[in-house]
């Protein structure tokens, strides 16, 4: 955060802190770039989460270290060295882990190795141009609040791409996540989705990293669709429950952080862990009382077309 | 080469560091628990920057953030869940979401000690975070190298104490319950075990580098060996082998970090495993 606005103090006068929060454009720049990487990486994350693709996606999002010293090192952009690398991490992970016809522990250490290797590049990129160190904290946690305003155009160009890629998949993608042995049989170009998923993946968690940092991109792309599948197993609600809590997460750890010393991660990371812990033990309660009560003595009446 | 300190020191410590990784890493791949072993070696870096913060020992930290991560991830993880319908369903693990969504939160809290950190003293942390993230194998001293290398021998042992019957939960978990081989108990002492090996590799190749030396020769080896007993031989003996290998390499080309050339070495044992079968 600039020196010169490094004392806001927040009154609890809503009308007075809102106001505050958006006198500079700076702070507008950071609302907006996390809106749309909430909306793009809740969207993304919700359908990780249903597909089991949580260590992919963390993989991806290290791959911004050999992303972000790579482009350093020759001289180009940081957002292209992001993108790039996670670009060619996606197709790495989709060649290396063979989930159509592989076993799942295989496709673990497939991943693993991946992104060991980028780890490994990251560090020899780091070594060779010695002047990243000095930011190696921003380089990992991000730095939401220093968003220009050609970021935000990129990251609207990006989830305009992301949202409109994802809806043309959209059915058979579901369908292929759900059951991917009965989709292969009924044609569905289940490998071939899978590599356009990662690519989809690697996109959102390049966008994301620069807003949370590569290492709590998590704090987007899992947190709030996992408390949303927690909350409710209606697919089109809890998609939409995973788009609001995004946007409020962001939000409010920005705002948060707005008026403190801390960086913007860790308070949205915070929000998000507290939002999902409250999801957990929510449903846990909900079940205990359910498991006390005595079944129905007559089969509940189910619409038709229901399959009990 | 065998005259400096430094190179002696690191070939000591990385032997048996990279010994304990293979025999360790083949159950990891079996398990399917790799991502596991990640967050494992992800906690190690707030756990480490916790106790610089409480001004204990670094390694006190470590290790404790690690064991306890590894213990609550078999006590809270179911480990399987069935995917797909009928004879086609494979098992896939479940709790990899939750496994993200904690170590995310202690990665949040990681970044808090930071800031706490640098307010503080100013300085210097960036350079200390880059030690615990990646490890300084040619800095450590004799005395260190010698307890890294007892502790990594240790925890070999213990693995290879429990392998049988880890074997027989890992593989067909069902029915090694009801032989009555106490399965769950298993899973939770083989992460705590994992736990001590991640504290102690990250400290020899760093909390981010590890995993190479975890999955990669383990991957290799669960392609190349048929028995699991040659299996966990030769994922052993490749994770030695790739370990020395990048030694050697960083030692003849000064500008390569050693913790890199570890992993690029490992790497290319995997991809060539991979090409040959």
């Amino acid at each position: 955060m600039p020196a010169e606005i490094a004392h806001p103090t927040l009154t609890l006068n809503p009308v007075h802190d809102v106001n505050e929060l958006l006198e500079y454009h700076f702070m507008i720049n950071a609302l907006l770039a996390g809106g749309i990487v909430a909306v793009m990486a809740g969207l993304v994350g919700w359908l990780t989460v249903m597909r089991r693709e949580t260590f992919a996606g963390h993989t991806l999002s290290l791959m911004a270290f050999p992303g972000a010293s790579g482009a350093a090192l020759i001289g180009v952009p940081v957002a292209w060295g992001y993108f790039a690398c996670c670009g060619a991490g996606a197709l790495a992970i989709s060649r290396f882990s063979d989930r159509a016809t592989g076993s799942w522990d295989e496709e673990s250490a497939g991943i693993g190795t991946v992104q060991a290797l980028a780890l490994a590049l990251g560090f020899l990129f780091l070594s060779l141009y010695s002047g990243v160190l000095d930011s190696l904290e921003s380089l990992l946690f991000g730095n939401p609040l220093g968003v220009s305003d050609g970021q935000v155009r990129t990251l609207a160009i990006v989830g305009a791409v992301v949202l409109l890629a994802l809806g043309a998949v959209a059915r058979p993608l579901l369908f292929a996540s759900v059951d991917p042995d009965v989709a292969d049989a009924r044609g569905v170009p289940v490998k071939a989705l899978s590599t356009a998923f990662l690519l989809l993946l690697g996109l959102a968690v390049a966008a994301t990293s620069q807003i949370t940092g590569p290492l709590l991109v998590f704090a987007l792309l899992v947190m709030p669709a996992a408390t949303a599948q927690a909350i409710t197993p209606r697919p089109l609600v809890s998609l939409l429950l995973t788009v609001v809590l995004g946007l409020a997460v962001v939000w409010l750890g920005m705002s948060l952080a707005y008026f403190s010393v801390y960086p913007a991660a860790c308070f949205i990371t915070a929000t998000a862990f507290a939002i999902y812990a409250l999801a957990r033990l929510h449903g846990t309660a909900r079940r205990r009382r359910s498991d006390r009560r005595p079944p129905p003595a007559i089969a509940p009446q189910l619409p038709d077309g229901v399959i009990a | 080469m065998f005259s400096q300190e430094f190179m002696l020191n690191a070939l000591l410590a990385g032997t048996f560091v990279a010994l304990a990784c293979g025999v360790t890493g083949w159950f990891v791949v079996l398990r399917g628990q790799v991502f596991a072993g990640d967050a494992l070696s992800h906690v190690a870096f707030p756990g480490a920057l916790a106790a610089a913060a409480a001004g204990l020992d670094e390694r006190v930290g470590l290790f404790a953030a690690t064991v306890a991560m590894g213990g609550a991830i078999g006590v809270f993880g179911r480990r399987t869940f069935a995917i797909g319908t009928g004879g086609g369903a494979r098992m896939a693990p479940v709790d990899d979401t939750s496994i993200g969504i904690v170590f995310t939160f202690i990665l949040g809290l990681g970044v808090f000690f930071l800031t706490l950190f640098s307010m503080g003293s100013g300085g210097g942390t960036g350079i200390q975070a880059a030690h615990t993230l990646f490890g300084s194998i040619f800095g450590l001293s004799s005395r260190a190298a010698l307890l890294a290398a007892v502790i990594a021998l240790a925890v070999t042992l213990c693995t290879v104490a429990i392998a049988r019957p880890l074997l027989f939960a890992s593989v067909a978990p069902e029915v090694a319950a009801a032989r009555g081989v106490p399965t769950r108990l298993l899973g939770v002492g083989f992460l705590a075990i994992l736990g001590v090996v991640v504290a102690e590799a990250s400290q020899v190749v760093g909390a981010l580098l590890l995993l190479g030396l975890l999955a990669a020769p383990a991957g290799a080896a669960q392609r190349l060996a048929r028995s699991p007993l040659a299996g966990i031989g030769l994922s052993a003996a490749l994770a030695v082998g790739a370990m020395w290998g990048g030694l050697l390499l960083s030692y003849a080309i000064p500008s390569l970090p050693p913790g890199s050339s570890i992993v690029a070495v490992a790497v290319a044992i995997y991809y060539g495993a991979r090409m040959l079968t």
